[in-house]
C-alpha cells in the first residue's frame, strides 16, 4: 500500500487536546493580542495552560457558555483574537445563536475550539456526546470548520485558524490518539484532500479521530487484496477539495466516508453534496445513524457503533460485495 | 434626581427638543416608508440616544477617519430593534448624511432593520438584534479596552423586555465580577413587551435592587429628561463600578395613539394615523 510520506511511522499515543493547550501558550507568547475564554472547564479542554502563563489573558466565564460566547464577540470588537473553549456539545448546540448573529454575521475575529467532540466523550452519556456541531458550524455563513485528527494536527489546525481573519470551528476529540502526521513534514493544506493511502477500488473520505481506524481498515483490506485510497480532509468547510475527491472517485468508482459524528451534516454530506453536484457516484456514510449515543468505555462505544477498524472492515466488504 | 443636581443646564434645551423632534418625525417617516419597523421601542429611546450622542459619548463623527479612533467611547444598541431612531440621532450627529436614512430596510441598504456592522456604516460597533445579546459583547468590549489601557467608556441600550433572556444576567455577573468600572448600562424601561406588559408576561421587578444585589450602582432617571439622563449619564463617568440607569420611559413617545400601547411594538400606521402622528409631532408641544 502506497503510504504517504508526511505520516509518521510510531506508536506514539499523545493528546490532542494537550497539543491545543500547548499551541496556545506558543501562540500567546508571539502575539499579544490573543486572548483566551472558557467556562469553568479549562482542565479538560487545556486553556489551563495559557490561563497559568498569561492570567490577564484568560477569563473564566464561568459556567455561562452564552455570555462567554458573545464576550468573545465584544472582545473580538475591541480587536482581541479570542480563542473560546468548552465541550463541543455546549459550545454549539448551546450558543448557535450566538455563534450565529454575533460573530458570524459580523464576521467577527473568534476561534472556537471545542473538545470532546463525538461518541468518545464516552461514560458521560448522549448529554454530552456531540454529534451534530459539524453539522451545526457548517450551515454557518463564513464559518471555518476544521476537524483535525491527531496531536500534530490539531496544533497545525490551530495555527491555521490564527491565520484567518473571520470565525472559525475546531472540533478536538477527547480520546488520546496514535500520532498519523509527521510534525516535521506535515502542513495543513486547506485547498486539498490529504492523500494517506493510494488506491483503485474504493475512496475512503473521513477526518478526526476516524483517521486511525480509516487507515488500520485500509492495511487490513489490503491483505485481501483490496486497495483502498484514504482522502482525509480536516477543513470541511470551507470545502475545497472537490478536485482531489473527484479525481479519486473517477478512478475507484465508489466512496465511503466515516466520521465521528451524525451521518447528517458532516463529512458525509459534504462529500455527498459535492459529489452529487459535480460526479454522482455511490456513497455510504459511516457515522452515527441520527441517534442519540449512550454511556460506555470510549473503545466500546466506537466498536458498538460500527467505527473502529475491524468493524469498518466489515461494513467496507459488505459495501463491495 | 434634585435640581441643583442638574444645574449643569448650560445647553440649549430649544435645540435639544429640535433634536428629538426631528428624530421622531425620522422614525415615522423610516417607518412609513419601508412599511416596517418598531415604532414604539424606537420612540421611547430618542432622549436617551440623544443625551448620549450629543453630550455624553466622545465618537468621532468622521468615524475611522479620525486620529483618535481608538480611543472612542462605545457604545451598543443591545434592543436593535430600535434601529430607526437609532439610524437617525447617528445621521443628525453627522456620522452619515441624513438623505440616507430613507433607504431604511430596503434591498442593499446600509441600514438594516437592525444594526449590522457588515454594510460598513459609520457609527455601528456592533450587530445586534437576536435580544439579550449586546450586554455580553459591551462586556467583552470592556475587558478588551482595559487591557490595552483605553481609557474610554462602553455604553450599552437594553431594553426591559429583554432582560427576561437569561444570558443578560449571566453577563451582569460577569460585569461586577470583573469590577468594570468602564461599563454603563442603560434600561429603556417603557415597561411593555410585544404580548403586552412586562409585569404581566414576566415581571422584572424589582429591577433596580436586583441590579444592586448583582453589583451595580443603579439609578433611576425619567428617560425622557435631558437633565436628568444627563446628570446619571455624567456621575456614571467617575463611577468606581459598573452603572445601571434605569431609565423610565414611555413606549411609543410622542405619539399620543401610540403611547403606552404594545400593540404599536412593531406595527406600521396607516396613512391616515400617520398624517395625525406626524401633525401631532410637528405641532405638539
Amino acid at each position: 500500500m502506497g503510504i504517504n510520506a508526511i505520516l509518521k511511522n510510531t506508536d506514539e499515543i499523545k493528546s490532542p487536546r494537550a497539543a491545543y493547550g500547548e499551541t496556545l501558550v506558543e501562540l500567546g507568547e508571539k502575539n499579544k493580542d490573543i486572548v483566551v475564554l472558557d467556562a469553568d472547564l479549562s482542565c479538560s479542554t487545556q486553556t489551563c495552560m495559557f490561563a497559568k502563563k498569561f492570567p490577564e489573558r484568560f477569563f473564566n466565564s464561568g459556567i455561562a457558555e452564552q455570555d462567554m460566547m458573545t464576550t468573545a464577540a465584544g472582545l473580538a470588537i475591541a480587536g482581541k483574537i479570542p480563542f473560546v473553549s468548552t465541550f463541543a456539545m455546549f459550545a454549539t448546540a448551546r450558543c448557535l445563536d450566538q455563534i450565529r448573529n454575533s460573530i458570524c454575521y459580523p464576521k467577527l475575529n473568534v476561534k472556537i475550539v471545542a473538545t470532546h467532540g463525538g461518541i468518545t466523550v464516552g461514560e458521560d452519556g448522549a448529554s454530552h456526546q456531540a454529534l451534530e456541531d459539524v453539522s451545526f458550524m457548517r450551515s454557518l455563513p463564513d464559518m471555518t470548520v476544521i476537524v483535525p485528527s491527531d496531536y500534530n494536527e490539531v496544533k497545525e489546525a490551530v495555527k491555521y485558524a490564527l491565520d484567518i481573519d473571520g470565525p472559525c470551528y475546531i472540533r478536538v476529540s477527547r480520546t488520546n490518539l496514535k500520532t498519523v502526521f509527521d510534525e516535521n513534514s506535515y502542513k495543513l493544506n486547506p485547498k486539498s484532500a490529504v492523500k494517506i493511502t493510494e488506491g483503485k477500488d474504493l475512496t475512503v473520505v473521513t477526518n478526526g479521530e476516524t483517521l486511525i481506524e480509516a487507515l488500520n481498515a485500509a492495511k487490513m483490506l489490503e491483505k485481501d487484496a483490496i486497495s483502498v485510497e484514504i482522502l482525509h480532509t480536516p477543513v470541511v468547510k470551507p470545502f475545497l477539495a472537490k478536485d482531489d475527491l473527484v479525481e479519486s472517485v473517477k478512478k475507484t468508482g465508489k466512496v465511503i466516508t466515516i466520521e465521528n459524528h451524525s451521518i447528517i451534516g458532516g463529512i458525509g454530506s459534504v462529500v455527498c453534496e459535492t459529489l452529487s453536484e459535480n460526479y454522482p457516484a455511490r456513497v455510504l456514510r459511516i457515522g452515527t445513524n441520527d441517534i442519540f449515543g449512550q454511556s460506555g468505555e470510549q473503545r466500546v462505544l466506537m466498536e458498538h457503533y460500527g467505527l473502529t477498524a475491524e468493524k469498518l472492515y466489515t461494513r467496507i466488504k459488505n459495501f463491495l460485495g | 434626581m434634585t435640581d441643583n443636581k442638574s444645574s449643569l443646564k448650560s445647553f440649549d434645551d430649544t435645540s435639544f427638543k429640535e433634536f428629538t423632534k426631528k428624530v421622531r418625525i425620522d422614525v415615522l417617516n423610516m417607518i412609513c416608508k419601508a412599511k416596517s419597523g418598531h415604532p414604539g421601542g424606537s420612540l421611547s429611546c430618542v432622549e436617551i440616544l440623544s443625551v448620549l450622542y450629543r453630550k455624553i459619548l466622545n465618537v468621532p463623527s468622521d468615524w475611522k477617519k479620525s486620529p483618535d479612533f481608538d480611543k472612542r467611547d462605545r457604545f451598543i444598541l443591545s434592543k436593535g430593534h430600535a434601529s430607526a431612531a437609532f439610524y437617525s440621532v447617528l445621521a443628525h450627529c453627522n456620522f452619515f448624511d441624513t438623505e440616507e436614512l430613507l433607504t431604511f430596510r430596503a434591498l442593499g441598504s446600509r441600514l438594516q432593520g437592525h444594526p449590522s456592522t457588515r454594510y460598513g456604516l459609520e457609527g455601528i460597533e456592533a450587530s445586534t438584534g437576536s435580544l439579550g445579546q449586546g450586554l455580553s459583547m459591551a462586556v467583552g468590549v470592556a475587558l478588551g479596552l482595559k487591557l490595552d489601557n483605553i481609557s474610554s467608556k462602553v455604553y450599552v441600550l437594553l431594553g426591559d423586555g429583554e432582560m427576561q433572556e437569561g444570558s443578560v444576567w449571566e453577563a451582569l455577573m460577569s460585569a461586577s465580577h470583573k469590577k468594570l468600572d468602564n461599563l454603563v448600562v442603560i434600561i429603556d424601561r417603557n415597561k411593555l413587551q410585544i404580548d403586552g406588559s412586562c409585569d404581566d408576561v414576566k415581571s422584572l421587578e424589582p429591577l433596580d435592587k436586583k441590579l444592586e444585589a448583582f453589583g451595580f450602582d443603579v439609578e433611576v432617571v425619567d428617560g425622557h429628561s435631558e437633565s436628568e439622563l444627563t446628570d446619571a449619564l455624567l456621575s456614571a463617568k467617575s463611577a468606581k463600578k459598573p452603572c445601571a440607569i434605569i431609565a423610565n420611559t414611555i413606549k411609543g413617545k410622542g405619539i399620543s395613539f401610540m403611547e403606552n400601547n404594545a400593540g404599536w411594538h412593531g406595527k406600521v400606521p396607516k396613512c391616515e394615523e400617520a398624517k395625525a402622528a406626524l401633525e401631532e409631532l410637528q405641532y405638539g408641544d
